[in-house]
């Protein structure tokens, strides 16, 4: 260890290439984790703000949150349901809003909620009637407090009275109001969608576990199918395009730490094939195959955590410089140490393949006329 | 390492060679490198090996340190039987029972010739302190104190092949092998190398086998061995 630790120090210039490009592809791996999980961030705060352990939805919705009508019966049967112990109304509608301050067609794509059961941030009884909390990221759009914004071709007229953050919803500004501003709004401006006092889209459910059946399985029982539970992160995967996001990125990272393996691997085997008349000595003064690898792989590992570092700063650097609400994306501590471990895996794996030709140097070969 | 010195005691030699065959096997050809050797060397002799080239001599100090098993006969190192050794086994014997000495200068470039001694303890035992005061005292011993933290490349040849034996003498070897050690130098300075190499052996009562063409070296040696084609003639 001490051998390969001198040799970085004293021969930096051999790491240098390799450091360089480990470098970019962790950069480059911090940057996808954190677009992704921005742009997921984005579509999901809603839900996750919810303070809720399960979300009820009509039975005949599949999953969507827009085409899911829960009827005031069906809301008493799940009230019911042993076990639950909260249920609040949630419904949602999206509208092109007009900001003072900004051009007559320059409309800010907004989602207004209506709530019952408080999500994180939000004060427990919902604002009065035409009165609504804005997520911050419509603070890059002109809206302050005080603001009154006009909502839809009836330019609906609700007015910020707060901020709430990370409750965005299809990666669009939120507004929160009672349901009954839901209602007027929504029936203003969707005559297709109308809904009678008492309906809501769907319900946000407080509950326990009863007995071996879950919470989701007894509600479902209990409405006879009339509706479709889920749990919240049921219901955040099951928001249009996560999972697709998901799959993509996660694929892109894959084929990254592909290339990173293969870097390591190009790199270690080049190296050791320079050191094979070195290696050759020390095995003839009595070095063992496993001092020698526990050597390449201990620089493997530290090349990857320079990079790793490297990465870090700049993706906080990068989360620092963007401008809120332009570029979704966000550093957090859990993805950029997740891939700094993935890289430094990938930079293990890829030395394992000049394995075997640190155990195929022959000792033999150190002593004698030719090196 | 006191069972190792006990049991070279008890025999009085630090290596018996007996009926040792050595057969390279390249493609279809088969090329006998050392045909039924036998040899011994004292605890504390010192042996010149002398032959044309090709005739086996690297071959010989390679089994002998460990480096090569041979095809055929027994070899005994300060009385431990190494030729049934795994590659493991042979691993741990070189580190703590023999030291080399190359023809060719063969330090680790981007160590001091401090550091080129410490590696020895850095592979193996791991003694810290009680290494590096040793390693200390042999760079005294062999003048080079003055130039511990100089890079190889910074040395003059015949520095460098004292860097080479202190490194050799670092783990207290019964038996340490030098393949030509002075090849790479001139007349004066080989003769220098080798007066020193006698006063270290010496000093300890260490046998050593030195492989050399020059027979200006021989008369440093205890005795000379002669090796032609394979076969040793006294
Ligand atoms: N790895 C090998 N594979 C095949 N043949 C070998 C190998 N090493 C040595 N030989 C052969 O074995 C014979 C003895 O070689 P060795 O290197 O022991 O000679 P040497 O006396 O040290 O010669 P020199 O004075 O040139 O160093 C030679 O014929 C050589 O070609
Ligand atoms: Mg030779």
């Amino acid at each position: 260890m001490t051998l390969a630790l001198r040799e970085m120090r004293r021969r930096p210039g051999r790491f240098a290439v390799a450091t360089i490009i480990l470098t970019l592809i962790a950069i480059l791996l911090m940057f996808l984790g954190g677009l992704l999980d921005g742009l997921v961030a984005s579509s999901t705060g809603a839900f996750r703000a919810q303070r809720a352990d399960v979300l009820v939805y009509s039975g005949n919705s599949r999953n969507s949150l827009e085409r899911s009508r829960i009827e005031p019966d069906v809301r008493h049967q799940v009230e019911s349901v042993p076990g639950v112990t909260r249920v609040g109304g949630l419904g949602s509608v999206q509208l092109g809003g007009r900001v003072p301050g900004r051009g007559a067609r320059d409309l800010v794509p907004t989602v207004l909620f209506g709530y019952e059961l408080a999500p994180r941030g939000l004060p427990s009884t919902p604002p009065a009637a035409g009165m609504v909390y804005a997520n911050d990221s419509l603070r890059a759009k002109n809206v302050e407090v005080g603001s009154t914004i006009r909502l839809g071709p009836a330019r609906s007229a609700v007015t910020v009275v707060g901020f709430v953050s990370d409750t965005r919803y299809s990666g669009q500004g939120t507004l929160w109001g009672s349901l009954e501003t839901w209602r007027q709004v929504l029936n203003a401006n969707r005559p297709d969608a109308r809904v009678r006092p008492g309906v809501v889209q769907a319900l946000v459910v407080q509950g326990v576990s009863l007995g071996s059946a879950g919470l989701p399985e007894r509600i479902d029982r209990a409405t006879d199918g009339a509706t479709k539970t889920l749990t919240i992160t049921q219901a955040v995967n099951a928001l249009p395009g996560v999972s697709q996001q998901r799959s993509v990125f996660n694929q892109i990272i894959g084929v990254t730490v592909v290339i990173a393996i293969v870097v390591v691997a190009l790199f270690f085997a080049l190296l050791t094939i320079e050191r094979t008349a070195l290696y050759g000595v020390l095995k003839a003064i009595g070095a063992s195959s496993r001092t020698l690898f526990a050597g390449v792989v201990f620089q493997a590992v530290v090349v990857a955590l320079i990079a790793s570092l490297i990465g870090i700063v700049a993706s906080l650097t990068l989360n620092a410089l963007i401008p809120a609400g332009t570029i979704p994306f966000v550093a957090t501590p859990a993805r950029l140490l997740s891939s700094a471990a993935v890289l430094v895996v990938a930079a293990v794996v890829g030395c394992t393949f000049s394995l075997r030709r640190v155990l195929r140097v022959d000792p033999a070969a150190a002593i004698g006329g030719t090196p | 390492m006191t069972t190792l010195a006990e049991s070279a005691s008890t025999t009085g030699h630090a290596l018996e060679m007996r009926a040792i065959t050595k057969i390279y096997r390249v493609a279809d050809d088969e090329v006998v490198a050392l045909d039924h050797v036998d040899l011994t060397v004292a605890s504390d002799e010192i042996v010149a090996l002398v032959g044309p080239s090709g005739s086996g001599k690297t071959t010989l100090c390679s089994i002998a340190g460990g480096l090569l098993s041979p095809t055929n006969g027994s070899v005994a190192v300060a009385g431990q039987e190494i030729s049934g050794y795994s590659g493991r086994q042979l691993t741990e014997f070189r580190r703590a029972s023999v030291g080399f000495v190359f023809q060719t200068v063969n330090l680790i470039p981007f160590l001091t010739a401090r550091e080129n001694l410490l590696v020895v303890d850095e592979i193996g035992p791991r003694l810290g302190r009680v290494a590096r005061d040793r390693a200390d005292q042999l760079l005294e011993e062999l003048g080079l104190t003055d130039r511990a933290s100089n890079l190889p490349a910074q040395l003059s040849g015949g520095q460098k092949q004292r860097v080479a034996i202190g490194r050799a003498l670092m783990n207290d070897p019964s038996l340490v092998l030098f393949d030509e050690p002075t090849s790479a130098l001139d007349s004066s300075l080989g003769d220098q190398v080798v007066r020193l190499i006698r006063d270290e052996m010496k000093a300890r009562g260490t046998a050593a086998i030195i492989v050399t063409h020059d027979d200006r070296i021989t008369h440093y040696a205890d005795r000379t061995v002669n090796i032609e084609d394979g076969r040793i003639a006294e």
